[in-house]
């Protein structure tokens, strides 16, 4: 580890660490946002949920380099703007979280559900003040597995020169340097398990009745 | 009122969960819907409150056919309980019951002071108010569903087999303090269960569906018993018919002797045991029964504990029918029945003897119609008797 180097950048580490950030949480954001509804849609419309889960599967097969140079032709987009990195990983993130939002909506109780209809909720109101509540485990067990994988993509874009961790993996490649390599290994890492503790502690605070135990 | 006129239910797939079904339920009332599992039954009350749409037919309240109101707001009208509470895991109890008055617009704080005092009228303690429903046991958290049912004190209450789920023990209290509930408030109630027992125990009247969705039978408890509409109702309702009818035939007159009685904790009783006094009384400080100790078990002066006495055997609260009168006198190791009074102090013991002379006494046409027995030789036709006839509640000769 070469000390100095990294003193010296010190500065532009941070920088990047928090690009990295910033592209990977909003892509997780925008992602569980756009995979709420769709998976609301394959649970109650039964018969989407597989050509809709297959789209998704189909989606996440797309190589992610491939996704970011293609975008900007799709989106008119310049080749440089972050925002196709966060529309990229957008994607994946709804890729991988319409089967959860299912799955999560199909794990509440049958019989909850229908005593909200019983109590006199109208349907979306019942799904998100009863259904997607109770769901919150589940996505949240799906939604770490999306933060972490979208930490690991962002760098990816560095290929394209959008500055993030992975500009210091290409940078020290073609440098055959050692050093900013192992840092940006290391802040990803760190950043994963920041948004993994965030994801967990945000499931245990919205979710207080999960632990609540028989007092008797 | 509540009218069902000619409502079917034929699924895409050609099953027929409801006939023809035309019947009217009154209002301030408890009707119930007994059958085995398949009826149709839970299918009919699930389309009062449209959660089920009927095929064909109408369904009224007061008149007003559902289908001109809004579902939703049909639902917050009637109160529903169903089977398992089916509570909302992540509120606490207090939000639970809550649940429809802020549907309604209420404010939460002012829903929140409701559902408080509603826990007191099910029986709760209000410091289960701030509790999760995985925090309550069974029993407490039908009582939870029971008042959320009510907390928009709606007319009408739609009961989904909602004490099936809780052992025999609870479900005969909550059962006691429906019926005393229910008499507080009148509501017109339909209920749902697949036990005769049940049926017969909370229905102001009943209709048994048979299987494929037919009405087999709608009359007052004890007409159904005495005379069952047809094989199928006189299989439903079962071989201890006879028994069970007794249930409507009261006890007045029946003699209650005078029982020594022996605290516990006391000395064992001396003097000769055998016979009538092998059988020993005991009651707590309160005079409140606690069991039957054998006195040949226990040497005079030994002191009695709870480990000496034979416990259980059902008592005779005042009220009580010659079942119950039959049942407590069975149930007693000693033959003899104990009563007691509306505080639970026995007051006498009531011998199997006097029970069965009672019950050779009785009219037993009217307690078990002869025609009406297994051979089902006659079958009065359905909706016959009964069918204009209402009981009053408190008539019955039911314990509550």
């Amino acid at each position: 580890m070469n000390w100095d180097w990294l003193g010296r950048n010190s500065d532009r580490i941070v920088d990047l660490f928090v690009q990295h950030a910033w592209l990977a949480a909003a892509a997780t954001l925008v992602g569980l946002v756009v995979a709420l509804p769709l998976g609301a849609v394959a649970f109650r419309y039964r018969w989407t949920y597989p050509p809709l889960t297959t789209l998704a599967g189909l989606l996440y097969t797309i190589p992610s380099l491939a996704l970011f140079v293609v975008l900007p032709g799709i989106l008119g987009t310049r080749i440089l703007d972050p925002v196709n990195v966060v529309i990229a990983l957008t994607v994946y993130t709804v890729a991988l979280l319409v089967r959860v939002v299912a799955d999560a909506l199909a794990s509440v109780p049958e019989a909850v559900r229908q005593s909200a209809t019983a109590m006199g909720y109208r349907p979306v109101r019942s799904l998100v003040t009863v259904q997607f509540p109770l769901a919150v485990p589940v996505i949240g067990a799906g939604l770490r597995v999306a933060a972490v994988s979208n930490v690991s993509l962002v760098s990816v874009a560095a290929l394209l020169g959008v500055e993030q961790l992975g500009s210091l993996f290409t940078e020290g490649f073609q440098l055959n340097f050692f050093t900013p390599i192992a840092a940006g290994i290391l802040l990803s890492l760190l950043l994963a398990v920041l948004f993994d503790v965030v994801i967990v502690l945000a499931t245990r605070l919205s979710t207080p009745w999960a632990r609540a135990v028989p007092s008797r | 009122m509540i009218s069902f006129s000619a409502v079917s239910k034929v699924y895409p797939d050609g099953t027929t969960a409801v006939h023809d079904l035309s019947l009217e339920i009154p209002a301030g009332r408890i009707t119930v819907f007994v059958g085995p599992s398949g009826c149709g039954k839970t299918t009919s009350l699930r389309m009062i409150n449209r959660m089920i749409e009927p095929t064909s037919g109408v369904i009224t309240i007061d008149g007003t056919d559902t289908r001109q109101i809004d579902a939703p707001q049909l639902r917050r009208g009637i109160g529903y309980v169903i089977q398992n509470a089916g509570l909302f895991p992540h509120r606490t109890v207090a939000d639970n019951i809550a649940t429809v008055p802020v549907l309604q617009g209420v404010t939460r704080r002012e829903a929140r002071r409701r559902a408080t005092e509603l826990l007191e009228r099910v029986g709760l303690p209000t410091s289960m108010a701030r509790r999760y429903p995985a925090q309550l046991s069974g029993g407490q958290q039908q009582r939870v569903g029971v008042a959320r049912a009510l907390a928009a004190d709606p007319p009408v209450m739609l009961m989904d087999e909602p004490f099936s789920a809780v052992d025999p023990v609870v479900r005969e209290q909550l059962q006691t303090e429906f019926l005393r509930l229910q008499e507080e408030l009148g509501k017109t109630i339909v209920f749902v269960t697949h036990d005769i027992d049940e049926a017969v125990r909370l229905g102001d009247r009943i209709a048994v569906f048979a299987t494929g969705g037919h009405l087999a039978q709608y009359a007052v408890p004890a007409d159904v018993l005495r005379r069952p509409a047809d094989d199928f109702v006189a299989g439903f309702v079962g071989r201890d018919r006879g028994y069970r009818a007794l249930s409507f035939a009261g006890a007045t007159g029946l003699p209650v002797q005078r029982e020594p009685t022996v605290r516990m904790g006391a000395a064992a009783p001396q003097g000769p045991g055998g016979g009538e006094h092998r059988w020993a009384l005991v009651v707590d400080d309160d005079g409140r029964p606690r069991g039957w100790l054998d006195r040949d078990a226990l040497s005079p002066g030994d002191p009695i504990g709870l480990q000496h006495l034979r416990l259980g055997g059902s008592l005779a609260a005042p009220g009580y029918s010659l079942r119950t009168a039959l049942d407590a006198a069975l149930s007693s190791p000693s033959g003899r029945g104990v009563a007691v009074d509306d505080a639970g102090v026995a007051i006498g013991t009531i011998t199997l003897a006097d029970v069965v002379a009672a019950i050779e006494a009785t009219d037993r046409t009217a307690l078990a119609d002869p025609a009406g027995d297994d051979a089902g030789a006659w079958s009065p036709p359905v909706l016959a008797k009964g069918a204009e006839r209402t009981v009053p509640a408190g008539d019955r000769g039911v314990p509550r």
